[in-house]
């Protein structure tokens, strides 16, 4: 029987630095609650809001990999591989700080505010090699699709990952019903709604919403608005 | 306030000394951050160490060593594995390894 975990947008954790308003679904920085730890082996699910220009200086980061999906606006990002680029809106970036690698990440206009997802998983191994990826999506390829933006397989869609992790986007119309596979036994599934309401297994969703579901093989989903749009991440449940 | 001691070991110079400037910013922290298991291992005979934290670039090999080493040195000392390099998970870690 499956079982599942509910995050309400309001149960988040939320710092205010003026430019830079975060809203954590796990315990990140400051914000600790030993309920909200990680869901398998996802480990910061991070929605941030950043004032134009502004963003986070130079710092390192090891054995994770990271993943960054801009929901609006551009980020402009530097690292320590010689990596000197702007990721925008319909992109995704992945690195996979391995031994250790520092960046730099800001928002690349100086009159628009960024909003974008940062989500760390940990590695299924530990000091690789860094590497840093980041690839334009087809967004209408999302219509009524679960479209697949990141796997464990370099030949695969999307950017891969040093984990046997997959995620889809999907945007959906009112009423649009699917059922999607978990692509590995063992793994569970993060929901998290971007925008819209939809339903997940019997679960109503709204906007900022995220559900976890494992012990099971396949989730059921309907959109219950003509904006729903979702982030599913299927991740291993064992650390 | 009761201080904590915290032992870093981490591979990686440059983020060796973010996490030394990162543990102690807080006062309830102290500190203690080496690149080598040879430093660490001094550190660990000389004073009272509360969690070690292992960071970056330990192979697997020299992180079982470690870990006896440490083990039969202070059997009761916390070893935890450090993810992330920086802030983000620092807090977290340390409040759950040590409850």
């Amino acid at each position: 029987m499956s079982q599942f975990i509910l995050h309400k947008e309001n149960t988040r954790g939320h710092a205010n630095h003026g430019w830079l308003n975060a809203h954590h679904s796990f315990s990140f920085a400051n914000y600790y609650n030993p309920e909200r730890m990680h869901f398998g082996v996802l480990r910061v699910l991070n929605d941030d809001l950043i004032d134009g220009g502004m963003g986070f200086g130079t710092h390192p980061h090891d054995n994770m990999e990271i993943i960054t999906i801009p929901l609006a606006g551009a980020i402009a990002h530097k690292d320590s591989m010689g990596n000197s680029a702007v990721i925008r809106s319909g992109e995704i970036q992945v690195m996979s700080a391995g031994t250790g690698v520092s960046h730099s990440e800001f928002n690349a206009l100086a009159d628009e505010q960024l909003n974008l997802l940062q989500i760390w998983l940990f590695p299924n191994k530990k000091n690789v090699t860094p590497r840093y990826d980041q690839q334009t999506l087809d967004v209408e390829a999302r219509h009524n699709n679960f479209q697949q933006i990141l796997s464990p397989n370099q030949d695969d869609a999307g950017v891969w990952i040093h984990q046997d992790a997959w995620f889809s986007l999907g945007k959906f119309d009112e009423g649009f019903q699917t059922e999607y596979k978990i692509k590995k036994a063992g793994n569970g599934v993060y929901a998290f709604v971007i925008n819209g309401e939809v339903t997940i297994n019997g679960q109503t969703l709204s906007k900022r919403d995220g559900l976890g579901i494992w012990d099971t093989d396949s989730i059921s989903f309907k959109a219950n608005s003509a904006d729903a749009e979702v982030l599913l991440m299927d991740v291993p449940m064992e650390l | 306030m009761m201080q904590i001691t915290i032992l870093y070991i981490g591979r990686d110079t440059e983020i060796t000394i973010v996490m030394n400037r990162l543990l102690n910013a807080r006062p309830e922290w102290k500190g203690i951050c080496v690149c080598t298991d040879e430093e660490a291992m001094s550190i660990l005979e000389a004073q009272d160490v509360d969690l070690v934290l292992l960071g970056n670039g330990i192979d697997l090999d020299c992180e079982q060593v470690l870990r006896k080493r440490i083990n039969e040195l202070k059997p009761n000392i916390k070893i935890i594995q450090h993810y992330g390099g920086g802030s983000g998970l620092l807090y977290g870690e340390i409040m759950s390894a040590l409850g």
